[in-house]
C-alpha cells in the first residue's frame, strides 16, 4: 500500500511538472534577488546568506504543501484513502515522503549552485545542503499537517502561511544557525544534531496531528 | 451483520433524522429512499465510517465500527458521488493503483479483465481526463469489483450511467447478493434488484 501510494504520488507529479518547477523557480528567483540587490560586498552577502537560503526554503515549500492533499480532497480520492483498510497514519507518511522527493529534494540539490552566488566556501555549501537534507522533512511533514486542517477552506493558502509558517521557526532556527556556525568557522554538528532531533520528533507525532485533522476534513 | 442504533445526524442547525433504526444481513439489499436534501448521503457516510453521527452507535457483527477502524474498513466499500478517478492517469492505471493502495494488487491481465467487465476495454490506455462522465462512473464502479468487501455503500449509484451501464451496475449488485454481501444503496430510481431480501428504508 505504502509503496503504491508514493509511487502514484511521484506518477501524478511528473505529469504535472509545471507545477514542480514553479516551486523550484520561485527558490532560485528568491535567492538570487538578494545578491542582486544588495551588491556584491563579499563580506555582507556571505553573513545574511545562511538566513536567506533558509527563508526561501522555507516559503518555497510552503507554495506547495496545498498540493499535498488538494487534489486528492477535490476528486474523492482522499476518502478512500482515508478508507483503505490501513492507518490513516501510513497514508500521511506516505505522502508526506512522496511531497518530500518531488517538492524539497529538488532544493537541497538546487542550493549549492544558489549559495555559489553569495561566494560561499565548499564546505558551508555541504552544511547548507546536509541541513537543507535534515530540514526539509521537517517542513514537509509539518506542513501536512497545516494542508490537512484547511482542506476545503477559501482562504486556505493564507492560513496555511499563518498556522505553518510560525511552527517553521525552529527548523529555521537550528537549519541557519549550522549554516552560520560554518561561515564563522566552527563545527556546525550541535546544530546538525538538533535539526536531527527535531526530525525524529516530528515524523513520529506530526503524521499522527494530520491524520487527525484528515479525519476532520473528509467529514 | 450492520446494526444501526437510534442514529441521530445534525447539520448545521437542522435535525436530518434521528432515533433510526435497522439491521443490515448478509444477502440483503437496503434501498435508501428520501427527498434531495434528508440526509441520505450523511447517512451513507456515517454507516462507512467517514462521518461521526451526533448520536447513536453503528455496529459491525455485534461491536462498535469506531474500535474496529481499519478492520471495518476492509470489510467495506463505498461509491459515493465523487469517483476518486485521477485525470492524469490512464483507465488502467488508475485501477492497478488504486487496487494496489488499498491493498490488494492486480496483475496487468486481472485489471484487463475487470476493465472489460465494465466496458472500458477500448479506453484503458486513454487518460481518464477525456472519458465522458459515464465512462469515469463505470471505472469507478471497478472498485466494488475488485475488492472483497461484504457491505456495499452505494451513493446514487445510477446517476450519469446509460442503460446499459445501469444493468451492468443492477447485475453487479445482484451478482454481489448471491455471494452472500449486502449493499445499501441510496438512489431516486427503482432498482429492479431480485435480492433474496430487500428491505426500504424512507428517510424524510
Amino acid at each position: 500500500m505504502f509503496g503504491w501510494l508514493v509511487y502514484r504520488d511521484l506518477i501524478l507529479a511528473w505529469r504535472r511538472r509545471a507545477d514542480v518547477l514553479a516551486t523550484v523557480f520561485f527558490f532560485i528567483i528568491v535567492t538570487s534577488l538578494f545578491p542582486l540587490g544588495i551588491g556584491p560586498e563579499r563580506e555582507l552577502l556571505r553573513s545574511i546568506a545562511p538566513g536567506v537560503v533558509w527563508v526561501a526554503a522555507l516559503l518555497a515549500s510552503m507554495l506547495s504543501l496545498g498540493r499535498i492533499f488538494g487534489n486528492d480532497y477535490q476528486d474523492g480520492t482522499l476518502e478512500q484513502l482515508v478508507l483503505t483498510p490501513q492507518p490513516t497514519y501510513l497514508v500521511v507518511l506516505a505522502k508526506v515522503l512522496a511531497h518530500w522527493i518531488v517538492s524539497e529534494i529538488p532544493l537541497v540539490v538546487i542550493a549549492p549552485v544558489l549559495g555559489l552566488q553569495f561566494g560561499l566556501s565548499q564546505n558551508t555549501l555541504l552544511t547548507v545542503m546536509i541541513s537543507l537534507l535534515l530540514g526539509t522533512p521537517v517542513l514537509s511533514v509539518i506542513g501536512s499537517i497545516g494542508a490537512a486542517l484547511t482542506l476545503g477552506l477559501r482562504a486556505a493558502n493564507v492560513l496555511v502561511a499563518l498556522l505553518v509558517l510560525p511552527l517553521y521557526i525552529p527548523v529555521l532556527i537550528f537549519g541557519s544557525g549550522a549554516v552560520q556556525a560554518t561561515v564563522t568557522g566552527t563545527s556546525p554538528q550541535a546544530w546538525l544534531l538538533l535539526l536531527a532531533a527535531t526530525l525524529i520528533v516530528s515524523l513520529v507525532f506530526a503524521p499522527w496531528a494530520t491524520s487527525a485533522a484528515l479525519k476532520i476534513s473528509v467529514e | 451483520m450492520l446494526e444501526a442504533i437510534n442514529l441521530s445526524c445534525v447539520r448545521g442547525t437542522r435535525r436530518l433524522f434521528k432515533d433510526l433504526n435497522f439491521t443490515v444481513e448478509r444477502g440483503e439489499l437496503i434501498e435508501l429512499r428520501g427527498p434531495n436534501g434528508s440526509g441520505k448521503t450523511s447517512l451513507l457516510r456515517i454507516l462507512c465510517g467517514l462521518a461521526t453521527p451526533a448520536a447513536g452507535d453503528v455496529l459491525w457483527d455485534g461491536e462498535n465500527i469506531r474500535s474496529l477502524a481499519e478492520n471495518y474498513s476492509a470489510a467495506v466499500a463505498y461509491l459515493g458521488h465523487q469517483n476518486a478517478v485521477k485525470d492524469e492517469l490512464t483507465a488502467m492505471e488508475n485501477l492497478k493503483i488504486s487496487s494496489g493502495v488499498s491493498g490488494h494488487s492486480l496483475s496487468t491481465a486481472e485489471a484487463q479483465e475487470v476493465l472489460a467487465k465494465v466496458g472500458l476495454t477500448q479506453q484503458q490506455n486513454l487518460p481518464a481526463r477525456v472519458l465522458s462522465a459515464g465512462q469515469r462512473r463505470r471505472l469507478g464502479m471497478t472498485r466494488l469489483l475488485r475488492s472483497n468487501a461484504t457491505l456495499w455503500i452505494l451513493d446514487e449509484v445510477l446517476t450519469s450511467l446509460d442503460s446499459a451501464a445501469m444493468d451492468l451496475s443492477r447485475e453487479f449488485i445482484t451478482e454481489h447478493m448471491k455471494n452472500g454481501g449486502a449493499a445499501i444503496v441510496a438512489t431516486h430510481q427503482d432498482l429492479n434488484i431480485n435480492a433474496p431480501s430487500v428491505k426500504r428504508l424512507q428517510l424524510t
